[in-house]
């Protein structure tokens, strides 16, 4: 038996053949009339491949919001850039940027304190804020795909609690000067091993893995290690405002070192995610649809799981605790363009990015020289704004 | 071809399904009925690999123990009682799920699964909604679209779960026809549950009727669609009428 219908020959015979030809004729609908009554006469097996339909399926296309996205992207990185307790203008930051610019011969007006300001200060922080951002949306885009539930967001299995308990253990254990180098793996390391034991202990729980059961047992992990933090925090009174610091989070001392450190996580991360736009479409049906659909829901779940704990434990590792990118930038793309995950996913990232590089600016200058922690930011700016989107737009966000 | 031998699901300690043997030939319409929690749905979604199950399916000849997902959805597309429908979601992108076991793990939609779906809202007049999101249809035109997906998978074999139930009468005719049609133009093998059994004995070529999980009767509608059996099995009177043009009706007849 043949597994593709059109071509194929019918199991019922002709008098079947003869009949399904006049139900057909009789069924078209008038704006349908020319095509299908063509091929229920010329011969009711050849239905789509010999006469392709006039009508063309519209196509979501993610490019105009991604150009957008963009072009916010870009803004925000000169903004990033320019803005500090040093300003230095637009013109010069373009200038210095092309002169920098390999195979561009394009003689830089911008002075050597200015490029190095730029240079060493600047652009850490921005590329820094950037990654980190992009990886908090994306990652909480890609959470709400696999667990259907419009409340997740990167920290849902325990990443944010697993890495402010590394980050704990090393900042009250240590003694001052290799706290800086052992800072980020402490935390990364916390995060990974939180999300494992979240997925061993919720995906084993029952004959089969339920989304609700890995994200109780996520609720369970993350309680548990918070109350370890809590602990150590209180035997520990004299670190705990080093503590607090790190949970708050900061990209304010950024270094081009931190990049490289976090670059091969977060690039494996974006592709993988990326790679699973379609999936996550698929997964939008349900577990069991996409399983009749031919899709592995459990398996995908576990690869985009592993590769969203990739990054945002990569990025909290060097930025601290920045809460409610993952929530609210993915809704902002649904809500403002489309809920297709080829849509979501690619400008969430962009869009993550764009959004944390603004918040730092803010976070850094608001009150210069003092610093008001991002996450404080990202809540305080982001929260009325996205209610304001809620109110404004459809409802149904999923 | 569906092969089902001695097929066994459990809930716990409930015995769902005890041991059913049946079998669908090839380009037949076979009806699945009974009373509700007969076993009709966890039959299906046994077929389908959704429930554990114990005893052996066959489709096409194949077993389907080891066959992989992918592999099963390009020999079966099923249609579940209550279809998730994404509210947000475009008609066409809806349609479009259906050549998923057609597409590699990280691959994408080629033209020819565009042409497809295209074909497919056009021959199912959906083709003026492709671009509206699926809050914005109405059930009959739902329940059209949820059907166009699991054709366009392109699978020989068509399992649906009540697939006229949020339906008025006309919509369930329409529906059926629409099925029926299909089936002889692709020479598709049916298997369905279905409620309503005056509309199963005129549709399906064959009825298998389930009671406490296992074969009561099967035979063609007019063997099945018998008064004594019926009132055995969904413990109601109902009386089986026979129209002028030789259709039978059945209705349920009240006690007091």
């Amino acid at each position: 038996m043949s597994t593709t219908l059109p071509g194929r020959t019918p199991g019922a015979g002709d008098e079947a053949r003869a009949k399904a030809a006049a139900d057909a004729e009789a069924n078209a609908k008038a704006n349908a009339t020319a095509h299908a009554t063509t091929n229920a006469t010329a011969g009711p097996t050849e239905t789509t491949r010999t006469a392709p339909p006039a009508i063309q399926l519209p196509r979501v296309s993610a490019r105009r919001p991604v150009l957008v996205a963009l072009v916010i992207l870009i803004g925000a990185v000169l903004l990033g850039v320019s803005v500090g307790p040093a300003d230095i203008s637009l013109p010069t930051v373009l200038s210095g940027l092309l002169g920098h610019l390999p195979l561009i011969h394009y003689h830089s007006h911008t002075s050597a304190l200015d490029w190095d300001v730029i240079w060493q200060i600047r652009l850490p922080g921005v590329v820094l804020g950037g990654m980190v951002g992009a990886m908090l949306a994306g990652g909480g885009a890609a959470y709400q795909g696999v667990f259907r539930n419009p409340l997740a967001d990167p920290y849902l299995l325990g990443v944010a609690a697993g890495a402010g308990l590394g980050a704990t253990i090393v900042i009250v254990e240590s003694s001052g000067t290799d706290l800086n180098q052992i800072l980020p793996f402490a935390a990364f390391a916390g995060a990974i091993g939180a999300v494992i034991l979240t997925y061993l202990v919720g995906a084993t729980s029952g004959r089969r893995a339920s989304t609700a059961s890995i994200v109780l047992a996520g609720v369970a992990v993350a309680a548990l290690l918070t109350a370890i933090q809590t602990y150590l925090q209180q035997q520990h009174e004299p670190d705990l405002q080093g503590v607090y610091a790190w949970i708050l989070g900061s990209l304010g001392t950024a270094s081009w070192s931190d990049v490289t450190l976090i670059l091969p996580y977060v690039a494996l991360s974006a592709i993988v995610l990326f790679l699973h736009r379609r999936l996550l479409d698929v997964l939008r049906v349900g577990e069991e649809e996409a399983g009749a659909l031919g899709v592995h829901a459990a398996r995908v779940r576990l690869t985009v799981v592993a590769a969203a704990t990739l990054g945002t434990a990569a990025a909290v590792s060097v930025s601290g605790l920045i809460g409610f990118v993952g929530i609210i930038v993915p809704h902002t793309v649904r809500l403002l363009s489309n809920a297709s995950y080829r849509v979501v996913l690619p400008v969430s990232m962009i869009g993550g990015a764009a959004f944390l590089i603004l918040a730092d600016v803010v976070a850094l200058n608001l009150q210069a020289p003092a610093q008001i922690p991002i996450g404080v930011v990202t809540a305080f700016v982001g929260a009325p704004f996205f209610l304001f989107l809620l109110r404004s737009r459809r409802t149904g966000v999923l | 071809m569906i092969g089902l031998e001695e097929v066994s699901v459990r809930y716990g300690r409930d015995a769902a399904l005890a041991g059913v043997s049946a079998q669908v030939e090839d380009g037949e319409w076979a009806g699945l009925i009974g009373a509700n929690g007969a076993g009709k749905t966890t039959l299906l979604r046994a077929i389908m690999r959704l429930v554990p199950f114990q005893g052996r399916t066959r489709l096409g000849g194949a077993p389907t123990d080891r066959m992989s997902r992918r592999d099963l959805a390009r020999l079966v597309a099923y249609v579940p009682q209550k279809p998730e429908l994404p509210a947000e979601m475009t008609v066409a992108d809806y349609i479009l799920l259906g050549r998923s076991p057609h597409i590699g793990y990280f691959g994408f939609e080629k033209t020819k699964d565009h042409e497809i779906c295209a074909g497919l809202l056009d021959r199912l007049d959906l083709t003026r909604f492709a671009g509206r999101t699926l809050r914005t249809l109405s059930g009959g035109e739902l329940q059209r679209l949820v059907l166009g997906r699991a054709l366009a998978q392109e699978a020989p074999i068509l399992l649906l779960d009540e697939p006229t139930s949020a339906l008025d009468l006309g919509r369930r005719v329409d529906a059926l026809e629409i099925v029926d049609t299909l089936r002889l133009e692709h020479g598709l093998t049916v298997l369905s549950a279905m409620h309503d059994l005056t509309l199963a004995g005129q549709f399906a070529d064959r009825l298998i009727l389930l009671a406490d999980g296992a074969v009561a009767a099967t035979g063609s509608p007019s063997e099945v669609l018998d008064e004594a059996v019926l009132s055995q099995h969904f413990g109601h009177q109902v009386q089986v009428l026979r129209s002028p043009d030789g259709e039978l009706i059945v209705a349920p007849r009240r006690t007091a």
